[in-house]
């Protein structure tokens, strides 16, 4: 265990790793990373680095979970045992059964269902390493794996946090920041569509300094939303060389 | 956690609200009839029962000892497990808790845990080794909508209700002692959930409207009219300026409910 630091912002307004309080870590994106999946990207948020796949449009296992007039979406956010400092069992636990049904429906909005029914899409999330802020990379790649798989989608979804540090409003907590820190509030956004698909909160603040971080994190969205197209373009511009050569 | 309502029946419901009206008569930002009783459970430490509307929700609380998690060894634990009991609706089996049940012990876990409403600094007995663990159970009896403000008053009020048994310490032993002492609390958190149809926010959706709703946005307040947890669910979105109207519904609504807990 690493020692409770008494600070969170020094005297020059930096962070424990240098950051400003409206600073994101640095992102990193890639899509179709994996080859077996139809869609999958790979997310490096600071030391975060998660994959996620989806398989999918197709026929629903067990099949009664299929539903006559749309496209079933089922999501699995997992942990791996050395992701974390003191080793996880791999046995899913109660947070990441909330963390799978939460990441799903924030992504939900953002696929037209309608357009696959009785079929199913599963997302796959595997979190290699966490920093704090692992549900929103999670949504970040997953949606870009989505978009991967070429299923129509209205938007796609981007997360990011934003939370209280000692008495500050903060973009983007990390790991110490989100242990030690006020709060937490993780957002997920469908930038063109201005629709929030996920909000959570945990700490104390008060409903301006709630109104501050919700609008924090989304500008933090827009930021990240930027590298997720950029990430988009690069893979197919890729195709496209494979394909011309 | 689905319950069949037919298309008409969703045009009606969802055609009242856009007008501004429930089917059951309510407004927009009115809570079902809510009673709270305390102490029904004597074999519990504290318990509580919750009826909003036809919903209903018992919550039993136990004290053991325990060992405190080791970032935090001076202070005591609190842990929220929740039921779907098979008995309160036909759309609940037996079976290992689901998804939702995670879910709603979470958010309930969440509201009393950020608001800080047990003084866990007092349920620590030897630092480090040895505290009292709070076990809060909710049980869910009739599922007619909005389990989570329904267990989240529920717990509150079996909290309040709770009653921590005297005890010494001798060679190392705790050794209870005839007596008890009312459990060390320090908030009444009240979680409000809001559900949206189009653009319209209701508070308290009851089971067929929940069938409706785009999504629901829960939220915990705590005395202060703070914002102490949030969750957001369902398949639907929320834009930024209904989150704020959110809150701002649930800080007068938590005002509200706080006045059903005895304190």
């Amino acid at each position: 265990m690493s020692e409770k630091p008494e600070k969170l912002i020094d005297k020059k307004g930096l962070r424990l790793d240098g950051r400003k309080i409206d600073e994101l870590r640095p992102v990193k994106i890639e899509v179709g990373v994996l080859s077996n999946a139809d869609g999958s990207a790979y997310i490096e948020h600071g030391k975060n680095k998660i994959l996620a796949a989806v398989f999918g449009p197709r026929e629903m296992h067990p099949k009664h979970l299929s539903l006559p007039d749309r496209m079933v979406l089922r999501c699995r956010y997992h942990m791996a045992p050395f992701s974390v400092q003191e080793r996880k069992s791999p046995a899913p636990s109660r947070r990441e059964v909330e963390l799978s049904k939460v990441i799903r429906e924030a992504l939900e909005p953002a696929v037209f269902v309608e357009y696959y029914p009785r079929s199913g899409i599963d997302i796959f999330v595997e979190v290699l390493q966490a920093d704090g802020g692992t549900r929103c990379a999670s949504i970040t790649a997953a949606a870009l794996a989505i978009a991967d798989a070429g299923i129509p989608m209205r938007d796609l979804v981007v997360a990011c946090a934003a939370g209280k540090i000692d008495d500050k409003v903060v973009l983007d907590l990390m790991d110490t920041e989100d242990k030690v820190g006020v709060a937490d509030v993780p957002v997920a956004f469908m930038p063109n569509l201005n629709a929030v698909t996920l909000l959570q909160m945990d700490g104390i603040l008060t409903p301006d300094e709630f109104e501050s971080a919700v609008n924090l994190a989304i500008e933090g969205c827009k930021k990240i939303y930027a590298l997720q197209k950029e990430a988009l373009k690069t893979k197919y511009m890729n195709t496209k060389e494979e394909v011309e050569e | 956690m689905s319950t069949l309502v037919t298309r008409v029946r969703q045009r009606q419901i969802g055609q009242l609200i856009d007008a501004g009206k429930r089917l059951d008569g309510r407004g927009l930002g009115d809570y079902r009839e809510i009673k709270v009783e305390q102490g029904i459970i004597e074999r519990a430490e504290g318990s509580a029962r919750v009826l909003l509307g036809k919903t209903e929700v018992l919550v039993g609380t136990k004290i053991e000892t325990g060992e405190p998690f080791p970032d935090t060894p001076n202070e005591g634990v609190q842990t929220v497990n929740a039921e779907l009991v098979p008995l309160a609706s036909a759309a609940f089996e037996p079976g290992p808790p689901d998804e939702n049940s995670i879910e709603l012990a979470r958010i309930v876990d969440r509201g009393i845990r950020e608001s800080k409403a047990i003084d866990t600094a007092k349920l620590c007995i030897e630092a480090g080794k040895k505290v009292f663990v709070v076990f809060v159970d909710v049980y869910v009896l009739n599922h007619d909508g909005n389990l989570i403000d329904a267990s989240a008053l529920a717990a509150v009020a079996a909290l309040l209700n709770t009653k921590m048994p005297n005890y010494e310490i001798k060679d190392g032993e705790v050794i209870l002692k005839a007596g008890y002492t009312p459990l060390p609390m320090k908030s009444r958190p009240i979680t409000v959930t809001l559900g949206k149809i189009g653009d319209k926010l209701i508070v308290d959706p009851w089971l067929e409207e929940e069938q409706i709703i785009d999504a629901r946005l829960s939220i915990a307040i705590n005395d202060d009219g703070n914002i102490c947890a949030i969750q957001k669910g369902g398949s639907g979105y929320f834009t930024p300026k209904q989150i704020v109207e959110a809150t701002k519904i649930a800080r007068e609504k938590a005002v509200e409910l706080r006045k059903k807990l005895e304190w």
